[in-house]
């Protein structure tokens, strides 16, 4: 619960119902999106392509987040959808021949469609024993990309031609960047929007307390499923997107590991928190992308630095994770809303 | 009169004060060894606050769940009089029932506990919005119209229960008592056409059983709620209920209003013995 800003008051349920009441509020908003605008201008082409990754977990994460920090429901699943997203709109794209566009939009709709199937399990499970449903989802999923060969064209990884839409061909991280920010902006946004209503609240009925979420008329089935459904959508752009960016499509980069990584980022961000969702991300794409990066400065020193890099990343990773779960479980959003409310009140403590 | 100021009427019934709301016969409920209900039938009438008695594990708790979709009894029928005509509860999932307009609280509180008291009550409005998808991600437009409608009839609701000051706090950090109201509200908020109440006044002191023995009140002459009301304390069954219905080991040993029951000597020697005779 964040704190509210004394001095606010409203004189209708509609300005209540705003998510920033103060100008520091809006202006902040307006730096934040200055930012996002900015960074491609000012960032070496590293940094872009870091970027980019950050823009696509962002929606992965949003997605996650519905379900995993909202709904309750554990996932260890999220490859399995990214996958289920990615090769659906590829497949598409270069089967069909549809525009990108098009084949992206359907392999949202199809990631919708297969987590809302593999959803089913939860209907009955909680808990560890929903945790092991989904990685059998995710096992599933991985397994059919990888020995479908009528599906995948039998090849080990399928490759994209370079986006092209109305004659403009996006060549580089540059042309990229705008695309995955915007599809980013548009998933916080409608993530932001769902829990301001009725359908987003049931979601965080049925987290709480089923059995009353039942008795005021929730669906509790179909409240799960659709939970499914919408977090696998998400995914699914995610996956689509990925796809579609980096021009190859492979199982190797939908493994568990990956489903790990977005929940270790709904974890450090913030569980059923969007902004969080948005911080985790950054932190848990920009940390081992540091460590990459102080591996190959230290290398005139030490030559063997970079062949660390990665038993580093994995030690670093482990022990993030742990350390939030023992200091703040509640992520960096709860440490951000902290420094806010410390900011807002100063020089006084309370 | 306070509802006088209020434009939205919480009962959801349309059935005139007197008839048949809701029939229950012969309902028996087993857990394994366990008889906890045992052909248990009886009337509750369209404007009365029907109070359950019975000592502890009497099945009065088990009894509400089984109306509310929660239990499912082997035996016997629940009907509910709806405007469009009766509807057999027993095999009905709850959050139909729901839908029918029936409306519950908890011995033992079960709020969404991390929402806060103004989201809890907009859940009582769930089965009164639309949730459609597409609109509720784009927010501008029908959502929020639909929460800006629905705000108006939970904001009476705060009033009617004076939860003003804790209305942005999320419920999981109240003090019982009101927790305890926040949980009436909820139901409330429902427009229910028929209340259950399971041991609203549970754990309180004198002066909070007085307030939310007030509320009850307030919802059923006011509002014109049919309320069923599991209480243990007698002195507030026999003021306020209309009629009284008494367990004892899962079976229905009386039924009538509260001065019949409490002549009744089977009632005595189950139940009431003590505070009759003293
Ligand atoms: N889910 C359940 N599983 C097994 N037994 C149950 C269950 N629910 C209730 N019972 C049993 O059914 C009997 C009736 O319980 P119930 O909770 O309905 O009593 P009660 O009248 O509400 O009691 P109290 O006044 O203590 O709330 C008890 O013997 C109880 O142990
Ligand atoms: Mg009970």
């Amino acid at each position: 619960m964040p704190a509210s800003a004394t001095g606010v008051h409203h004189r209708s349920y509609a300005s209540e119902l705003t998510l920033r009441h103060t100008r520091a509020e809006r202006f902040r908003l307006l730096l934040i999106l200055a930012a996002v605008v900015m960074v491609p201008f000012i960032v070496t082409p590293y940094w872009l392509t870091i970027a980019n990754q950050i823009g696509i977990a962002v929606i992965g994460a949003v997605g996650l987040n519905i379900l995993v920090g909202y709904t309750g429901q554990i996932s260890l699943g999220q490859g399995g959808f990214l996958a289920v997203g990615a090769y659906t709109s590829a497949l598409l794209h270069i089967r069909a021949d549809l525009p990108v566009p098009v084949c992206i939009a359907l392999a949202v709709i199809t990631t919708a469609a297969i987590g809302a199937l593999f959803g089913v399990p939860a209907l009955r499970l909680k808990g560890l024993y929903l945790a092991i449903a989904t990685l059998a989802s995710q096992e599933i999923i991985l397994f059919a990309v990888r020995t479908w060969d009528w599906l995948t064209g039998g090849v080990d990884a399928i490759s994209l031609p370079r986006l092209e839409v109305g004659g403009f061909i996006f060549r580089q991280d540059f042309d990229w960047y705008w695309v995955i920010m915007a599809f980013a902006v548009l998933a916080v946004i409608t993530g932001r929007n769902l829990f301001r209503t009725g359908l987003g609240r049931s979601f965080m009925a049925v987290r709480d307390q089923d059995i009353a979420a039942s008795a005021m008329g929730v669906d509790v089935t179909r409240t799960k499923v659709l939970a499914f459904a919408i977090s696998s959508a998400y995914a699914g752009l995610a996956g689509a997107l990925m796809a579609h960016y980096t021009g190859i499509v492979t199982w190797e980069r939908f493994t568990l590991d990956v489903s790990v990584l977005y929940l270790a980022i709904i974890i450090v961000g913030g569980l059923g928190s969007i902004a969080g969702s948005v911080y985790g991300a950054i932190f848990m794409i920009t940390l081992p992308a540091l460590i990459t990066r102080f591996g190959q400065d230290f290398q005139s020193i030490w030559p063997q630095a970079a062949e660390k890099v990665p038993a580093v990343q994995v030690i670093v990773f482990g022990l993030v994770i742990v350390l939030f779960l023992i200091f703040e479980p509640r992520g960096l959003n709860r440490i951000w809303q902290r420094m806010k409310d410390y900011i807002r009140f100063w020089p006084y403590r309370y | 009169m306070i509802t006088r100021a209020y434009r939205h009427s919480l009962n959801g019934s349309h059935l005139a004060p007197g008839q048949p709301l809701m029939e229950v016969s012969d309902v028996s409920l087993r857990f394994g060894g366990i008889t906890a209900l045992a052909g248990v039938g009886f009337t509750v009438t369209q404007g009365h606050i029907h109070a359950v008695i019975g000592p502890n594990g009497a099945g009065k708790s088990s009894l509400l769940n089984c109306i509310s979709g929660l239990y499912r009894p082997q035996e016997g029928q629940v009907t509910l009089y709806t405007k469009n005509g009766p509807a057999e509860l027993v095999g009905m999932r709850p959050h139909r029932i729901a839908r029918l307009g029936v409306a519950r609280s908890f011995q033992n509180i079960e709020l969404f506990r991390h929402l806060t008291v103004l989201e809890n009550l907009m859940l009582g409005r769930h089965v009164h919005m639309r949730h459609r998808l597409l609109a509720s991600l784009a927010w501008f437009g029908p959502a929020r119209r639909e929460e800006i409608a629905h705000r108006v009839l939970v904001e009476e609701v705060i009033d009617l229960l004076q939860i003003q000051s804790v209305r942005h706090q999320p419920v999981g950090s109240l003090a019982y008592g009101f927790q305890k109201r926040v949980e009436l509200g909820r139901a409330l908020c429902m427009q229910p056409a028929l209340l259950l109440l399971d041991e609203p006044m549970a754990g309180m002191n004198t002066e909070e059983k007085e307030d939310m023995a007030r509320f009850v009140l307030d919802v059923h002459e006011l509002a014109g709620v049919t309320v069923v009301l599991i209480e243990h304390d007698m002195n507030v069954v026999m003021d306020i209920s209309d009629r009284v219905s008494v367990l004892d080991f899962g079976e229905l040993i009386a039924d009538g209003t509260p001065a019949e029951v409490s002549a009744n000597p089977d009632v005595v020697r189950a139940y009431l013995g003590e505070e009759l005779s003293a």
